[in-house]
């Protein structure tokens, strides 16, 4: 097709060969040899592609968040929980952002047994203060997902009086934190607040 | 071999006509009926045949429970409950999928450890290999992907933990497990979407299939003595000698599928998949279908941190464990292809094999179970995925280096008419 239109530029040339022939032949030498000019057409290509590659972004981008959580779902973010239910020694499962999530009402021994484990012997050192809000020490306040896929862990199960995950045995202790097996950390403490002596609203 | 050239002649005016516009006829005469094959395939080279037959079981089955199937997360554990009780043939139809799953992968088993054995992984067929590893990637996805739909216990935990190995990728990994579950936590958009792409993803496969067969036709079958097709008296044509071995193996291997369908369709699933998903509480033993065990095995052994944390270090295992496939073309140096004529090979071969029934069994024990004295599985499970990778890594990158093949016959004809060659 290129030796086409060049062929068709020579037919031109030749008929207009009466007045400047010598001009038409630079002009046909520029528009083919780009030797004058070689950033004009260079320019134009990567503006296309530019333009084109932003517009496959622009499209691309919608495509993929979609997939994101949608409004009805950032909607249930957040969620209060009275603890006065809870007696002491047990725990109730509740439910926040589709996730269970532990809430464990600690006796002064599971506490105690705790504080006691040096920081040498965890495997994700984190001290039992740092994991429950103060004055509120006998609260343990946990997402109820193993971290390492994500299972939910068996409560008073397991060698450290904690949780004990069923799908790949990871053990956690009394204060959620992991002690054995292939977990890589501590159980999650979600961003939680007391609203009053009693509620707390996680999220 | 891609050389040859159709003896189709168009003998009616309707055929020169379509085969001047699109050589249908043509291009299924050369490929279905006159492709030479090797002469002395055996019937470990049926998987094949077996292979486009479940994908097309799969598809013609996964279609009529999509027209009975509703994805959500409220209904979909009844609605399949209703295909198996009250949709006409219902239960034929679901226990024909879903024991199709189990079987199709039975097959892809035997077919990929074949091509183990008989090296046809090796030059000049390496993206025919390669592309068979991705069909089997695909279809660990889709099987995946099939298995939540129908939303019981095991499903909705499978769902959860599986995602959940995406956020084992450092810094984006709790983004990209929220965008594939399309939540905080596995729930209906994830029951959604997973439903659009078990639907899709098959016929993906089916493409994937194509080129295959296509890598598969350029250079030609091997076959079990390993020595390339020298002339026509080493091939036979595919039609009829191998379109009938191929159906009769199709089915044989019905035989157990049917059983299977029609006598224990539920043997190979879990019980526990017929609660329905609970989100707050994770059965007590939780195991993936069998045909992921030897995988989970490898992802649950790495529970210590090295470098890396063991949560990642073991997706990185269970992952480079199906991965590590793409690169055996160029890990395995030895020239000869065929397992028959390596005498150091075969041991490490068939050792590779009881090992990885090894870890298929140690993926369905609990963890922390005694299998030798103090040792649990969680142990002993170690050994295993060393070994698994340190056939592809070390084993087979310097066999060929201590090795004496045995000599191969000079051509198939040669191997068929004399079955045992002289050693001299």
């Amino acid at each position: 097709m290129c030796c086409a239109r060049r062929g068709a530029r020579k037919a031109l040339q030749n008929q207009t060969s009466g007045r400047d022939s010598s001009t038409l032949a630079t002009e046909s030498n520029l528009a083919h040899n780009d030797q004058p000019n070689p950033g004009r057409r260079d320019f134009l290509y990567v503006a296309t592609a530019a333009v084109g590659a932003v517009g496959v972004g622009a499209v691309a981008w919608p495509v993929i968040n979609q997939m994101n959580p949608d409004a009805s779902v950032l909607a249930l973010a957040s969620t209060e929980f009275d603890l006065s239910g809870v007696e002491e020694g047990s725990s109730v499962t509740i439910k926040w952002r589709g996730s269970p999530v532990f809430v464990r009402h600690r006796t002064a021994a599971e506490i105690e047994e705790a504080r006691a484990v040096p920081m040498s012997d965890l495997k994700d050192p984190e001290t039992d203060e740092a994991r429950v809000k103060e004055g509120h020490d006998q609260y343990l306040v946990m997402v109820a997902l193993c971290t390492h896929l994500g299972c939910v862990p068996v409560g008073d199960a397991g060698e450290f009086g904690g949780w004990f995950c069923p799908c790949h045995g990871s053990e956690y202790d009394t204060s959620g934190r992991i002690r054995k097996g292939p977990a890589p950390k501590n159980l999650v403490v979600p961003p939680y607040q007391f609203l009053s002596d009693s509620v707390i609203q996680i999220g | 071999m891609s050389s040859h050239t159709s003896n189709y002649t168009p003998s009616t005016g309707i055929e020169k006509w379509l085969d001047d516009r699109l050589p249908l006829i043509r291009f299924s005469k050369e490929h279905l009926m006159d492709y030479p094959t090797p002469r002395n395939l055996n019937y470990w080279w049926t998987g094949g045949a077996i292979l486009t037959f479940m994908l097309a079981a799969q598809i013609v089955t996964g279609i009529i429970l999509a027209m009975h199937y509703t994805p959500q997360v409220d209904l979909a554990f009844d609605s399949v409950e209703h295909i198996r009780r009250d949709v006409n043939s219902g239960r034929i139809i679901q226990a024909t999928h879903a024991v199709g799953a189990s079987m199709f992968f039975a097959a892809v088993y035997m077919h990929i450890f074949r091509g183990l054995y008989f090296g046809s992984y090796k030059a000049p067929r390496e993206i025919l290999w390669i592309l068979g590893v991705i069909i089997f990637l695909l279809m660990m996805a889709t099987a995946f992907m099939g298995y939540v739909l129908p939303w019981g216990q095991m499903s909705f935990w499978a769902a959860a933990v599986i995602t959940n190995i995406f956020a084992a990728i450092p810094v984006i990994g709790d983004p990209i497990l929220q965008l594939l579950r399309g939540g905080f936590a596995v729930d209906n958009p994830t029951l959604n979407r997973f439903f659009s792409l078990h639907y899709l993803l098959p016929f993906i496969i089916a493409a994937v299939v194509g080129l295959h067969i296509w890598a598969l036709h350029v250079p030609g079958n091997n076959n079990p003595v390993g020595v390339e097709v020298k002339s026509e008296r080493d091939t036979l044509p595919f039609h009829p000698f191998y379109t009938m071995k191929d159906l009769f193996a199709v089915v044989v291997f019905c035989i157990p599928f049917a059983w299977f369908v029609f006598f224990a369709p539920d043997i190979l699933g879990h019980p526990d998949n017929y609660i329905q998903a609970n989100p707050l509480v994770t059965p007590p033993h939780i195991v993936p279908e069998w045909y992921f065990l030897p995988f989970y095995a490898i992802l649950r052994a790495i529970d210590f941190n090295f470098i890396l944390d063991s949560k990642l270090l073991g997706v990185i295992a269970f992952g480079g464990s199906i991965l590590i496939l793409f690169f055996l073309p160029w890990l395995d140096t030895s020239k000869v292809r065929s397992g028959t004529f390596r005498p150091m090979f075969k041991w490490f071969y068939w050792v590779f094999v009881a090992n990885f029934v090894l870890l298929t069994w140690y993926g369905a024990q609990a963890p922390d179970m005694k299998v030798l004295g103090n040792f649990t599985v969680a142990d002993t499970s170690k050994l295993s995925v060393l070994y698994y990778f340190a056939y592809f890594i070390v084993i087979l990158p310097l066999l060929s280096r201590f090795e004496k093949p045995r000599p191969l016959p000079n051509s198939i004809s040669e191997a068929v008419l004399k079955p045992a060659p002289a050693t001299n």
